[in-house]
């Protein structure tokens, strides 16, 4: 049973820290909360599509398509982060201060909205479509003790939407002076750590080299399988083993969308008016 | 990035790796321990016999891929340095390990 509460919960860790840190970070744009379940219930639906489809998906592109749809999955993630935290640079501090003021004068509230809506819906889908998988495949099996993996299946999701509960509620409480340089350092962090898992899968359907690998090894010091190790493969993109190019994609990143919200929170002209 | 993402999706440069094969049958991995050489590409093709889906995760190998019930996939590994890499179906772990054993 401690095995499925593992898996499980190492599943649900992933979707549930993005969404505890975006509703952190959003809880000034109004509406967003609605936004998020509606993001969390798309997600749901899919993840049982996209469990269903396993064997269609993966015989794609010459038995690649899984590597490309996880690629394609997770790349749409890191611009929606990415838009996402420019978005925030350039308006969230204008929302801490008085939301409904400012609320109708910005007409691209609705597209961040939609941006909410399609992280958590994508990051759902990817997690849950495996979880799915995995209790489908208890389900099927005539091993008896489904019901002390159901329950351990049970146990491993509460565990890991407590995680998200605590960043959101450790995140709430950062005074309001730090608050948007916190989520967004996170949120960064979130995104470069996906365009990593892209270079990987990548790698894994050949369609790029590795350069280096592994580039390092500290899998010793931090194991994958250790909580904490868990915790940072979710919060970066950790991996014990990575491939040079994760870390090109890494780097990359964490650059592009830095120099967005630096450009993005620039000090308008007609601003001192 | 995407221009050069996009390229690199249209140019595989899968050249000649050569393919192993491995089968999940009643959630254990045959062979258990399967000899590659280092230094070189290898493409290993899985076959699930079991009605149940399984995960194939190796932290040495860096790679993870779900596998559906009775389906196949292909994984690319290496090139690797000599050594042992364990992997293990993590859906039923407590009987699906193995080891890839690169001489």
């Amino acid at each position: 049973m401690l095995a499925t509460v593992i898996i499980v919960f190492r599943e649900v860790l992933e979707a549930s820290l993005i969404i505890g840190i975006l509703a952190a970070a959003t809880r000034h744009v109004p509406g967003s909360g609605r936004w998020l379940v509606a993001g969390l219930l798309a997600g749901l639906a899919g993840s049982g599509v996209v469990a269903a489809s396993t064997d269609a998906i993966g015989s794609l592109a010459s038995g690649i398509g899984q590597e490309i749809f996880n690629a394609i999955v997770l790349g749409i993630a890191v611009l929606m982060l990415a838009w996402h935290n420019i978005w925030m640079a350039s308006h969230g501090a204008a929302l801490a201060v008085d939301a409904r003021l400012v609320g109708n004068s910005i007409r691209d509230e609705n597209s961040e909205c939609s941006v909410l809506l399609v992280i958590v819906g994508l990051a759902v889908l990817r997690e849950g479509s495996e979880t799915v998988l995995f209790l489908y495949g208890i389900a099927v099996s005539n091993d008896g003790g489904q019901t002390s993996m159901l329950l351990g299946g049970m146990i491993g999701m509460l565990a890991g939407i407590a995680v998200g509960y605590l960043i959101y509620a450790g995140l709430l409480r950062v005074p309001l002076r730090w608050f948007f340089a916190a989520t967004g350092l996170l949120v960064l962090l979130l995104a470069a750590g996906m365009a990593s898992q892209v270079a990987r899968f990548l790698i894994q359907a050949d369609l790029l080299p590795s350069l280096a690998a592994p580039l390092w090894d500290t899998s010793a010091a931090l194991p994958e399988n250790g909580l904490p190790g868990m915790l940072l493969h979710s919060l970066i993109g950790y991996d014990s083993r990575p491939a040079g190019m994760q870390m090109v994609f890494f780097i990359a990143a964490l650059i592009a969308i830095f120099i967005g919200m630096k450009w993005a929170a620039r000090p308008r002209r007609d601003a001192k008016q | 990035m995407k221009l050069g993402l996009f390229i690199a999706l249209l140019v595989p440069f899968a050249a000649h790796a050569a393919d192993y094969f491995l089968v999940i049958n009643d959630h254990q991995f045959h062979p258990a321990e399967l000899t590659i050489p280092s230094g070189t590409k290898i493409r290993l093709m899985i076959e699930n016999q079991d009605a149940s889906p399984e995960e194939f995760d190796s932290h040495a190998l860096n790679r993870e891929k779900v596998i559906a019930g009775y389906g196949a996939a292909m994984i690319y590994i290496g090139p690797l340095s000599p050594g042992r890499y364990s992997f293990s179906g993590e859906f039923h772990a407590a009987t699906a390990q193995g080891a890839i054993v690169a001489q």
